[in-house]
């Protein structure tokens, strides 16, 4: 922890004054070239590289239509420069987004607009040198694709689809990031992010059924590949393992056994996270998520459900029907897929579960809003059905619940710091100074309503802040699922 | 015809060609661009209406902008409804009659010129003054405000300063409409005010102007929140059959 500056938290976020490259150390990892065979990417570098980006971003701009109007359309009016947490956390004015950008903007300009080409200093416009790869390599690694720029622009400009271009060119040239990438191969090859086989995902959810028994005496499965289940339960593999996301995958099963509804797990597709959409892939995202349309129709399921995961959830509600669909195999009278929240929502509504809100008295709740869910996906009936869904689930199972300053939450919601691939340790001092201006506003709760606990609904948010939390002096058990919240409400066995 | 006329059509004449073909060009390589999947940022309106008052706001009061940066959007908002006024009072130089709305409008169009040069005073400013848009400003950025700082005072100067013969330019504009050429006043405002504005349309089609048809062309304003109603599939390779064949198996 020595090594690292952590930001101070003040009584407000302080906008600091941009110096370009105060972060150009901080680089994550390169893939292998096994990493890079694995995906079908080119194992290094390739000889004739700025050929072959130039072309690649040819083929990118003429089949997004996003990345060509948004490469045409800034003018720099400036409203995006204060939004990214990763600017406000670093200072770095390659951190801007109107400035991280434009590292691929002026080689845009370069090769395919004739002011680029006539006059390139007027406009800005740079050649694809070594040192802007190098740029490109390391700002559009420091981007966690969260979109909070793209609320407050003009012209709704996405960073994050600059990004994702940005990486699927340097895949293509052979130049891949190590943790996405490497991530990718073991689900190809494994089935989820941390390469658990089967037989290891089998023990452990029969180790979770023996814990939920020695402590509430009821046998609640976990079941596993079972033909013919109601519900097929995509979630992400973090739920297996890490703490304190294992409390929110038992507050799953507890809800799907007081509900009375016959669920499964699969082993063919142990993951809700889809990396493939942190490098900007649509072939790798479409690959990754096909393992849960052939899963849902082996297992001949009715409805899938995704568990709590922010990228994963907007993968599955915003691109599963493109990718993988249509789903018209499943259950038409139910959202398909659907989040956890929403399915836990209807049957509190419904009174199909018995709560003890007291049981979660000893806390007061906060909630983050994860960037995924918050801006590129939706739960209920109802727009802006994201951020009251998850809520009134809290509220219905803990009686404390204070929410964080109104510039902090629902669509202006800030990254936890480590999401769209950034969550490495080679990459912490980014992630610990990224997390700030969460950390500022879940601190002014805490000094002022004595806020106990933050829930959040995305593993990688959950690991993030058990990792920097204790950077901010804040203990790293404050960060909890929103469903270990419900688990421990519920009353299990007793029927109304 | 003087060569002052000869060349002054033939220059509007190319830039009204280029403004018009590069835009339409551009506009139609943004139709022709597939957006294969669904990017609104949310929460996103579920309808095509409610997609429609979304984007009325976008492009009548720049909501997102007023959200994110006061002082941009007041510059912005002032400029461009400054410009919008000076552009219909500027019809009165090219429909003959004048009218009567355009008559009811032209003092307002013609004070808004003052709005114009100041809300562009006010972006040139504060593009200095903020260090952050400092940084992400190059040359060209500065020299758009230039330029239309100089089409905004030259023109106020011909209205409010010094007279020119706007009877002449008048003729020499309704000429080159009805092919019937005028000779044009060889004043020197109108020279540099009409060349001015010549050179804004050539720009406006290779340059950062084209944020006007941009953000109508911007997938994350203009989609609906509609991925549970209907499949966006048209415009991607679909993948159904190697769906099925792994689904006829059931290996378990």
């Amino acid at each position: 922890m020595s090594d690292i500056t952590v930001p101070p938290l003040g009584e407000f976020i302080v906008t600091p004054t941009p110096v370009a490259g105060v972060m150009k150390d901080v680089k994550s990892y390169k893939a292998s070239p096994d990493h890079q065979r694995a995906l079908g990417f080119p194992d290094t570098l390739v000889d004739n590289w700025q050929e072959v980006a130039v072309k690649r971003l040819g083929e990118l701009l003429d089949t997004q239509r996003g990345l060509r109007v948004y490469l045409d359309s800034c003018v720099k009016c400036g409203a995006c420069t204060d939004k990214c947490h990763f600017f406000l956390g670093t200072g770095d004015a390659n951190n801007m987004p109107v400035a991280r950008q434009d590292l691929l903007r002026n080689v845009y300009r370069r090769y395919f607009t004739w002011p680029g080409k006539l006059f390139p200093k007027l406009v800005g416009a740079t050649d694809l040198t070594p040192e802007v790869l190098d740029s490109w390599y390391t700002y559009f690694h420091q981007c966690s694709e969260c979109r909070r720029c793209s609320v407050f622009c003009p012209y709704g400009i996405d960073t994050a689809e600059i990004s994702m271009a940005a990486r699927e060119i340097m895949d293509s040239i052979g130049l891949g990031q190590k943790y996405c990438n490497e991530i990718i191969g073991k689900v190809h090859k494994i089935g989820n992010n941390l390469g658990l086989p089967e037989p290891a995902l089998r023990d452990t959810l029969e180790g979770l059924e023996e814990d939920v028994k020695d402590q509430t005496g009821v046998d609640v499965r976990f079941p596993v590949d079972v033909v013919g289940a109601e519900v097929l339960l995509i979630t992400p593999s973090a739920d297996f393992f890490a703490e304190p996301h294992i409390d929110g995958l038992i507050g799953y099963a507890k809800v799907f056994h007081q509900a009375g509804i016959s669920w499964t797990l699969s082993s063919h597709a142990s993951e809700a996270g889809n990396f493939g959409m942190f490098i900007g892939s649509h072939e790798q995202m479409r690959k990754v998520a096909m393992r849960i349309r052939e899963a849902a129709i082996d297992l001949r399921v009715k409805r899938i459900v995704v568990g709590e995961c922010g990228h994963a959830w907007r993968v599955a509600y915003s691109f599963w029907s493109t990718l993988i669909g249509p789903l018209d195999f499943l259950d038409p009278r139910y959202p398909q897929p659907q989040h956890i929240c929403e399915v836990t929502e209807d049957l509190i509504a419904r009174g199909a579960l018995k709560l003890d809100a007291s049981a979660n008295d000893d806390k007061v709740v906060t909630f983050h809003d994860s960037c995924n869910v918050a801006r590129a996906s939706r739960m209920g009936d109802r727009p802006g059905g994201q951020f009251t869904v998850p809520r009134s689930v809290i509220q219905s199972v803990c009686q404390h619940f204070v929410d964080m300053d109104p510039n902090t939450i629902g669509d202006k919601t800030f990254c936890c710091g480590g999401g769209g691939g950034l969550l490495t340790d080679d990459l912490l001092d980014l992630r610990v100074k990224g997390a700030m201006p969460r950390m500022q506003a879940l601190n002014a709760v805490v000094k002022e309503h004595k806020v106990t606990h933050m829930a959040a609904i995305c593993a990688i948010c959950k690991s993030q802040f058990s990792k920097v939390l204790p950077y901010y002096g804040m203990n790293r058990e404050m960060v909890i699922s929103v469903h270990q919240l419900v688990g421990d409400a519920i009353v299990l066995g007793a029927k109304d | 015809m003087s060569a002052w006329t000869i060349g002054y059509a033939v220059l509007l004449y190319v830039a009204l060609v280029v403004l018009i073909g590069g835009l339409s060009y551009r506009v139609a390589l943004y139709t022709m661009t597939p957006a294969p999947l669904r990017i609104p940022t949310m929460p996103a309106p579920r309808t095509r209406a409610g997609v429609a008052v979304r984007m009325a706001g976008e492009l009548g009061l720049f909501t997102s902008l007023f959200r994110g940066d006061k002082w941009a959007w007041i510059w912005s908002y002032l400029f461009h409804v400054s410009l919008l006024l000076v552009l219909v009072q500027h019809l009165r130089y090219v429909l003959n009659p004048v009218p009567l709305w355009v008559r009811f409008e032209s003092p307002f169009g013609s004070y808004a010129a003052f709005v114009l040069v100041l809300s562009l005073l006010g972006l040139f400013g504060r593009r200095l003054a903020v260090a952050r848009v400092r940084f992400v400003s190059g040359p060209s950025d500065y020299l758009m405000l230039v330029l239309l700082l100089a089409i905004g005072i030259t023109g106020a100067m011909m209205r409010f300063q010094s007279r020119v013969n706007i009877i002449g330019l008048k003729a020499f504009l309704l000429g080159l409409m009805y092919l019937r050429w005028q000779p044009l006043p060889a004043e020197p405002l109108i020279l540099v005010h009409v060349a001015l504005v010549a050179a804004l349309m050539l720009v406006f089609p290779f340059s950062k102007l084209l944020h006007a048809p941009g953000l109508l062309f911007s997938p994350t304003r203009n989609q609906a929140d509609r991925s549970r109603i209907e499949r966006n599939g048209a415009s991607i390779e679909t993948p159904t059959e190697v769906a099925t064949s792994a689904g006829q198996e059931h290996p378990l």
